[in-house]
């Protein structure tokens, strides 16, 4: 004390440690030798429990036969690039969004467009529809999300009852409703992710963790609770309690960008699809990877998975054009679907699992079954 | 990967505090090290056996019929 006394400067320093409710002896290198001791304890833990392969306990089931998926609907009308696209919970409109700015809703069943919006931007990256069916949601470039309520009259100026909801600071890269029209989670560029009330544009929750830009988000199956899975440019794919705004897992084996995240089904489980080129299952109450879907032929990026209705088929898209169908428990690729002209940017299974869309650079989407 | 449109945001938080994120690493690590985990052998058949349960359920799996599936083409009507 007599030499803190003396000393101003220590002081200073010394209550700055004070105010941080430091441990006696804490400093930048004890935290740094316990973190690196944690980090190893978790992977020794994991490690007790990986007994067996997925792939390996997969063995003794039938495999799958041969699939037959063609292009059923294209759907032509973007000026450019399509970058995200999802279903309404009727099974048969979906919304799209572009880089050339529109978000356009559409019957897949008649490819009758039905609604069209121009964005105040270009590149659209995220669009999604309300559980009701009675609004989409959409941003990119301009760091929101916008919600307009679709109406009834076609002649509508859809953009006179936009809503601005969510406000990053960086790019929109996906955004989601949740179990209602009330609230919706959205992922940027500025590397975090967020929970917004649409009415007021609240922020409700935010979520920081990831060291680069958040690409992609995916809610829980309404089952299990209030958790969300995001990835992004820092490799990682972090699970996030809603509530509170706790990283409670997190996963980090991509060698690359991990660009779209997807549960499966049962909420056990996720995908992941990458730029190295592969796409990955991570199963969380075993707390780790379980499998990786990959040839040594397929040396493009994977932007975009989704599971069909059992979890047992991934269909993923990617940047060579493709989509791949894998069978999710043996590993092994079930079948290659061409038809694109350019990269295809997202992939979604529609909600009775009947068919699934694709949406693409060369400006369309393209419905399979 | 998004280079092409826009630069990606700096991998170091801007103004962070090396003690503060220090603190904050191990304080998330603890937080990701306790929780309870199962066998990948129980964690792999309880995944396979949810498939199996649903996979009846699955169009896209098991290929319904066009008269069923809204988008594959029904056989076209030949008006005589």
């Amino acid at each position: 004390i007599a030499y803190l006394l003396t000393h101003p400067s220590s002081i200073c320093a010394f209550l700055k440690m004070a105010c941080q409710g430091l441990a006696k002896g804490e400093t930048t290198n004890t935290l740094k030798a316990e973190s690196e001791s944690l980090k190893a304890k978790l992977e020794e833990e994991r490690a007790k429990l990986h007994d067996v392969e997925l792939h390996q306990v997969a063995e003794k089931i039938d495999a799958l036969g041969q699939f037959v998926m063609k292009t059923r609907r294209t759907l032509k009308g973007h000026g450019n690039k399509v970058l995200c696209m999802d279903w309404c919970r009727d099974k048969r409109r979906i919304v799209s969004s572009s880089q050339d700015g529109k978000v356009i809703v559409w019957d897949a069943y008649t490819t009758n467009k039905e609604h069209a919006v121009t964005m105040p931007c270009t590149w659209v990256m995220a669009c999604a529809y309300a559980p009701s069916g009675c609004a989409v949601a959409c941003g990119g470039l301009d760091n929101k999300c916008s919600v307009y309520p679709l109406s009834l009259d076609k002649n509508e100026n859809l953009a006179a009852k936009k809503k601005s909801v969510a406000m990053h600071t960086n790019y929109l890269s996906s955004c989601s409703f949740t179990n209602s029209d009330m609230q919706i989670l959205t992922s940027s560029g500025d590397g975090t992710c967020a929970l917004w009330d649409v009415e007021s544009g609240q922020l409700l929750q935010s979520f920081h963790g990831h060291s680069a830009d958040v690409l992609s988000l995916d809610l829980a199956p309404s089952e299990t609770g209030n958790t969300f899975v995001s990835g992004g440019c820092d490799k990682k794919a972090n699970v996030w309690d809603m509530r509170s705004g706790q990283n409670v897992q997190s996963f980090e084996t991509h060698e690359s960008d991990i660009n779209n995240v997807k549960y499966y089904p049962s909420g056990d489980a996720f995908a992941t699809g990458s730029d190295d080129a592969t796409c990955r299952l991570y199963d969380l109450r075993a707390d780790r990877e379980v499998a990786i879907y990959s040839k040594d032929s397929i040396i493009f990026g994977a932007s975009s998975v989704d599971f069909s209705l059992s979890g047992r088929l991934l269909f993923a898209g990617y940047n060579d054009y493709t989509i791949n169908v894998w069978d999710v428990l043996k590993g092994t690729r079930v079948a290659i679907l061409f038809g694109h002209e350019n990269r295809v940017s997202t992939v979604r299974v529609s909600p009775d699992g009947t068919a699934f869309c694709s949406g693409s650079w060369d400006n369309t989407l393209r419905i399979w079954a | 990967m998004h280079s092409y449109m826009v630069s990606k945001m700096s991998s170091k938080m801007v103004g962070s505090n090396n003690l503060a994120h220090a603190r904050r690493m191990v304080q998330q690590l603890r937080v990701e090290a306790s929780i309870e985990r199962i066998k990948v052998s129980k964690a792999s058949a309880d995944l396979m056996r949810y498939c199996g349960e649903n996979a009846k359920y699955d169009p896209l799996l098991t290929g319904i019929p066009a008269s069923e599936n809204p988008f594959k083409d029904k056989k076209p009507c030949i008006i005589l």
